[in-house]
């Protein structure tokens, strides 16, 4: 029997599902598909017509009804596919179940046992990579996640968008059917697409469609081996729903192999250009390290502190990822700015953006910019965001004029510019750079200072200030094993300006792309890196954030993610409310209407009561600051049993 | 689905008073003893002032109890500038702060929300805080 072929369907995806069954050699191969088998071939020989040497019209198929006999397989695609992403030592696989991806779900919860990787089940599917954002940001190694054909990666777009800003690896599994002819009638076509790359490629660094199981197990490699690499970003493999479904015909399990993963050594500085940076650093009178997605592990952690030590330079951390302890006397963060207009070098690792940088923009009628720093202040670059930058999305930034631009990964060229300025610093000029660094300590040691001064105002206010609550938190946390997994830049930075932060798991860094929703999934995924190491992961979680897709937090109690998540609930979407301002200001008309479409009051939100009614325990509103410290005491003992645990606190604006 | 970009940090919104704007953008927040004095302030109702505060939307960058933020707006009270140098800011401010003219807010609300800023309650001593003690060695 010569199995029935759609001729639409592009020879190259040998994806033709009756083709699959019918290499399979199972038994009753002649009668698999009754309808297009026999009454096919009988119906072409009818319907031809006769001498005209085109293609003999076939009629539609009909039921296979009883005579299929073939109903069973013990090995399917999908089980192949397992074992590569076992290969690669995924751990977790996120995502919301859709039916395009089936094939490999069963495996996975079959075959694979469920364990490495483990599924991990999520009511959205921007919960899923912003879960598998999160989880990269401690772990160091890609989540993978599931995605269904076209509305699950629709649902999935914006934290991919977010990943790809944040350059953070996400590897992203999604279904499709490809083959028009095998899809089931009615959702399934809707579900189903051309090209399904096409609606996220501006901001992935590398997709691909596995036309068979071998095609899958070199992409999958390929694509973990690409997504690791800086600039790291997420990554695609759209895996068709019947290489999942099929049997492994014999001749295709001749072919199977899985290719060996050598991960890319990420790119250090050209040496001569290192050189002239490490010379410029060290003969500099004020210079000033700027890191913001600097550090990829602890041991960028560790190699920007011995740069910083080595010079006595001052560093501001932008806080992309841990890149410096918080407490260590050349943290600058607090006073950056001015430290920036003073410098004469200036030496930017890993910067989203070195023109915002060094340059002020007035958000005015008429809006403006200057630079802020000196005429002839020498910029260094090394970044790897050099190394690939795509047109469509504007994550790039304005073009920032500096003097030396090293494209490499900031971490790895570390190690040779610490070397390099050690060969450049002799004992004279050693002296002057303890003396520097001794001038520098002293300044951090007022800052911090003032910013236990200036945590006292409105102490006692409610609703309760974000210090107060920084505090609060602090004090609950500060002798555990603990980890902040959310950002803070809605509480003012002040866990940054009060907590002693010291090490690299401590801090996971922003979102990238700025796309709300993020949060909570993130330091849910962030969380469940942690778990195995005992880690007491923290978050501050904002209001608006909560909203999006709050389904994450019956995650979080499902699979017993420990998270405390302290609220920081100024009941609105506050950013917008000062940009609302903003234009009535500018445009000098009604400014008491602000809060119109920004605020989230009337009614206030329970989260509490939404956070219980997933399972998690939790706590609120609160509104005395008194009670606060109490109640995270007890949501601690919650968290260490291994649950999560969440308190609402309705808090001062930032 | 929508999605809102949140400028946390890069968009510092002043709104309201000062050399301290610029110095607050800086990550320098004035303490209340490098502020001048408030002098010549004019008779203001702080009861009013503080309503007017939040319907104003002084307190969305400042803090409901002008407490400031690094972030958004500098600390306006207890000490608030002198109330000339508060006036000529909202009226035609140099930094981030948007404008607030006559037309959307009178003298006299100026004078009252002057009023909230300078009834604003000294901060409690901070070695009465043991949640802000020194938590490291130097």
């Amino acid at each position: 029997m010569k199995a029935f072929k759609d001729k639409t369907m592009s020879k190259n995806l040998s994806v033709d599902r009756r083709g699959f069954l019918k290499s399979a050699a199972v038994t009753g191969a002649a009668a698999l598909i009754s309808g297009a088998g026999a009454a096919g071939e009988s119906a072409a020989q009818q319907s031809g017509p006769a001498g005209s040497g085109t293609a003999p019209t076939l009629p539609r198929e009909v039921d296979p009804s009883g005579e299929v006999d073939v109903l069973t397989t013990d090995r399917p695609g999908g089980d192949f596919m397992v074992d590569v992403i076992k290969k690669l030592n995924i751990d977790y696989v996120a995502a919301n179940p859709g039916s395009s991806f089936r094939g490999i779900h069963e495996s996975i919860v079959n075959y694979g046992g469920n364990k490495a990787p483990e599924f991990i089940t999520c009511c959205h599917e921007e919960s899923s990579v912003a879960m598998a954002h999160g989880y990269y940001k401690i772990e160091g190694k890609p989540m993978a996640v599931l995605c269904h054909g076209t509305v699950g990666l629709q649902h999935a777009s914006m934290g991919i968008y977010n990943a790809y800003c944040d350059r953070v690896p996400v590897y992203v599994l999604a279904g499709n059917t490809i083959d028009a002819t095998m899809r089931r009638p009615g959702v399934e076509w809707d579900h189903s697409v051309q090209d399904a790359a096409a609606m996220v490629r501006d901001y992935t660094k590398w997709d691909d469609l596995p036309a068979s199981l071998p095609h899958f197990a070199e992409s999958a490699v390929r694509a973990y081996k690409i997504a690791m690499t800086p600039p790291m970003m997420p990554v695609l493999v759209v895996i068709d729903g019947g290489l999942q479904e099929d049997p492994i015909s014999p001749e295709i399990k001749a072919r199977l192999r899985i290719p060996r993963l050598t991960l890319t050594s990420p790119p250090q500085g050209d040496s001569a250009a290192v050189a002239e940076a490490a010379r410029l650093l060290a003969n500099a009178v004020n210079p000033v390290i700027v890191a913001d997605r600097a550090a990829r592990t602890s041991a960028g952690m560790k190699q920007l502190i011995e740069l910083a030590e080595t010079l006595q330079a001052p560093v501001v951390d932008q806080g992309g990822r841990m890149n410096f302890p918080s407490r260590h006397p050349l943290n600058h963060t607090d006073g950056g700015r001015a430290l920036i207009a003073n410098a004469d070098v200036i030496l930017g690792l890993e910067l989203t953006d070195f023109w915002g940088t060094v340059d002020a923009f007035r958000d005015s009628l008429v809006r403006s910019s200057r630079a802020i720093i000196k005429t002839g202040t020498k910029l260094i670059s090394i970044t790897a965001g050099d190394l690939y930058v795509k047109g469509n999305y504007q994550d790039f930034q304005r073009y920032p004029e500096v003097d030396l631009a090293i494209a490499a990964d900031a971490e790895a060229t570390l190690p040779s510019l610490i070397e390099a300025v050690k060969r450049q610093i002799n004992a004279d000029r050693k002296r002057v750079l303890q003396e520097r660094g001794g001038k520098l300590a002293d300044t951090h040691h007022r800052a911090f200072d003032r910013s236990r001064a200036d945590a006292a105002y409105a102490w006692d206010a409610s609703p309760i200030s974000t210090a107060r609550l920084s505090a609060e938190l602090w004090a609950q946390i500060k002798n555990e094993d603990w980890s902040l997994v959310s950002e803070m830049g809605g509480v003012s930075r002040w866990p940054m300006r009060l907590w002693t932060f010291d090490k690299y798991y401590q801090f996971i860094g922003g979102s990238g792309g700025a796309g709300v929703g993020y949060g909570a999934p993130a330091s849910v995924g962030a969380a469940l890196a942690n778990k195995k190491y005992g880690r007491l992961s923290v978050s501050i979680q904002n209001d608006g954030d909560f909203m999006y897709a709050p389904g994450v937090w019956w995650t979080a109690a499902h699979h017993q993610i420990p998270l405390l998540a302290v609220m920081h609930n100024n009941r609105a979407y506050h950013q917008e409310v000062m940009h609302l301002q903003r234009m009535a200001g500018r445009h000098n008309r009604g400014i008491t209407r602000a809060s119109i479409g920004t605020t989230i009051e009337s009614p206030n939100i329970d989260y509490a009561k939404v956070a219980q009614g997933f399972g998690v325990h939790a706590e609120g509103p609160i509104t005395d600051p008194k009670e606060l410290g109490p109640a995270i005491k007890r949501a601690v003992e919650i968290v260490k049993r291994g649950e999560p645990a969440l308190i609402d606190v309705v808090t001062q604006p930032r | 689905m929508k999605t809102r970009c949140l400028l946390f940090l890069a968009l510092p919104l002043v709104a309201a008073v000062t050399i301290a704007a610029r110095a607050s953008a800086e990550g320098q927040t004035p303490t209340p003893a490098q502020r001048p004095a408030a002098t010549a302030a004019p008779a203001g109702n702080a009861e009013n002032g503080k309503k007017l505060f939040t319907s104003y939307g002084c307190y969305e960058c400042h803090g409901r109890e002008a407490q400031g933020s690094t972030a958004t707006g500098p600390r306006l009270g207890p000490r608030p500038l002198a109330f000339a140098a508060l006036s000529k800011y909202v009226r035609q401010p140099t930094g981030q702060m948007p404008p607030y003219t006559s037309k959307v807010v009178s003298d006299a609300d100026l004078a009252d929300i002057y009023a909230f800023l300078q009834a604003r309650p000294q901060p409690p001593a901070l070695d009465s805080i043991p949640l802000l003690k020194p938590l490291i060695n130097r």
